[in-house]
């Protein structure tokens, strides 16, 4: 499946089909700082992927000054 | 998994409520988790005048979209920071996009300042002038600025868009270095004070910023996903990236952490009476003769 990483904006291939957890540990990310949106929807850890699914994995920390 | 409301499909799960929640039950959980902050904080008066300052990014949108939900008129502001390509300073204006979009679509009223217009430099000339971290120049500008928008505008609460991750990154920060002023001044709501400062408040303090990103997908509200390219290095980010490996692993530590200080340890570290006096240049409050603004304006452009 395409996975579309941001910071910078990039595509991986990952194997399918894989839960949402899956993919995320194979990257190494923590699900608490991420969003994973497929066709605009958001989705569970607990998700099924298709090897021809196409998912954005959307950081959610931003830093900068307060 | 369900939502714990309706039974429907959900779309998130909150680990540290130990629930999931479809979209519609999400949105109405996060405007409640803000109705509590502003109640339990005691943040907002009836009829107060309520100005918000926006970025551009998920949190102040969000919010935007919930004071309006829960029926308060709120204007925003914008600061433009000439943060980007050197020409185009393209990252401040795609961010200032998001919100003239917003505002538009909503009715809203939106005021821009525009930092090198009104007062003659940017953010990246400022950091490179005075060698200072990117982050702090911003946020200094940003502190003085939007107090002086609320003053101008005869607003009674400037209306900030910190999220509880924000929060506990920064006393993390200051736990770890025992910066006790700091830390004694680290509440949701900082009170007006004779000499100018606005009464500040932050009503997202009880919702985690995945929680308002998913709060923007899943209402539609387009915002600045890219990072600002100055925050590189920063340490709110290095906190939030500690604190979530905590959170990872106890769910609800981040929460824990931030609302045990508040309830149990902020008032032994209450802020020393500082004596704030008029800028001589400005008139906005300071600890000195000349604010920090006006000495970082002074430097950038003599």
């Amino acid at each position: 499946m395409k996975v579309i990483l941001r910071h910078p904006t990039r595509e991986v291939e990952i194997e399918g089909p894989a839960s949402v957890a899956t993919v995320l540990r194979q990257l190494e990310i923590l699900p608490e700082t991420v969003l994973v949106i497929r066709d605009g929807e958001l989705l569970l850890a607990s998700e099924h992927l298709e090897a021809t699914d196409v998912i954005e994995l959307r950081p959610v920390i931003s830093g900068g000054s307060s | 998994m369900k939502c714990r409301v309706c039974r429907g499909k959900a779309a998130i799960k909150i680990r540290r409520h130990n629930a999931a929640f479809c979209p519609e039950h999400f949105t109405d959980h996060a405007v409640r988790q803000v109705e509590k902050a502003i109640k339990e904080f005691d943040m907002i008066g009836a009829d107060q005048r309520l100005l918000l300052g926006v970025s551009g990014g998920k949190d102040s949108l969000a919010l935007w979209d919930i004071l309006t939900r829960l029926g308060y008129a709120v204007d925003g502001v914008y600061l433009e920071l000439g943060i980007g390509d050197e020409e185009t300073h393209s990252y401040s204006d795609v961010s200032r996009r998001y919100c003239e979009t917003f505002a538009s679509e909503r009715g809203l009223k939106l005021e821009i300042v525009d930092l090198s217009t009104r007062y003659g430099f940017t953010i990246p000339e400022a950091a490179e002038v005075t060698r200072r971290v990117p982050c702090s120049v911003c946020g200094l500008s940003k502190r003085y600025i939007l107090n002086q928008a609320a003053r101008a505008g005869g607003y009674d609460v400037l209306v900030m868009g910190h999220n509880l991750d924000d929060e506990a990154a920064t006393l993390m920060a200051n736990v770890l270095q025992w910066n006790t002023e700091y830390i004694g001044r680290q509440h949701p709501v900082l009170p007006a004070t004779d000499e100018g400062l606005v009464r500040k408040v932050k009503p997202l303090i009880r919702l985690a910023e995945r929680e308002t990103a998913a709060y923007c997908v899943l209402n539609g509200i387009d915002y600045e996903v890219e990072e600002c390219p100055m925050v590189e290095g920063n340490t709110g980010i290095r906190m939030k990236e500690w604190l979530n490996e905590l959170e990872d692993r106890a769910p609800g530590a981040k929460h824990r952490f931030l609302f045990g200080f508040l309830e149990h340890a902020a008032d032994r570290f209450a802020a020393s009476g500082v004596e704030l006096a008029e800028c001589q240049t400005c008139g906005q409050p300071t600890t000195g003769d000349t604010c920090a603004f006006c000495r970082l304006q002074l430097r950038v452009k003599p």
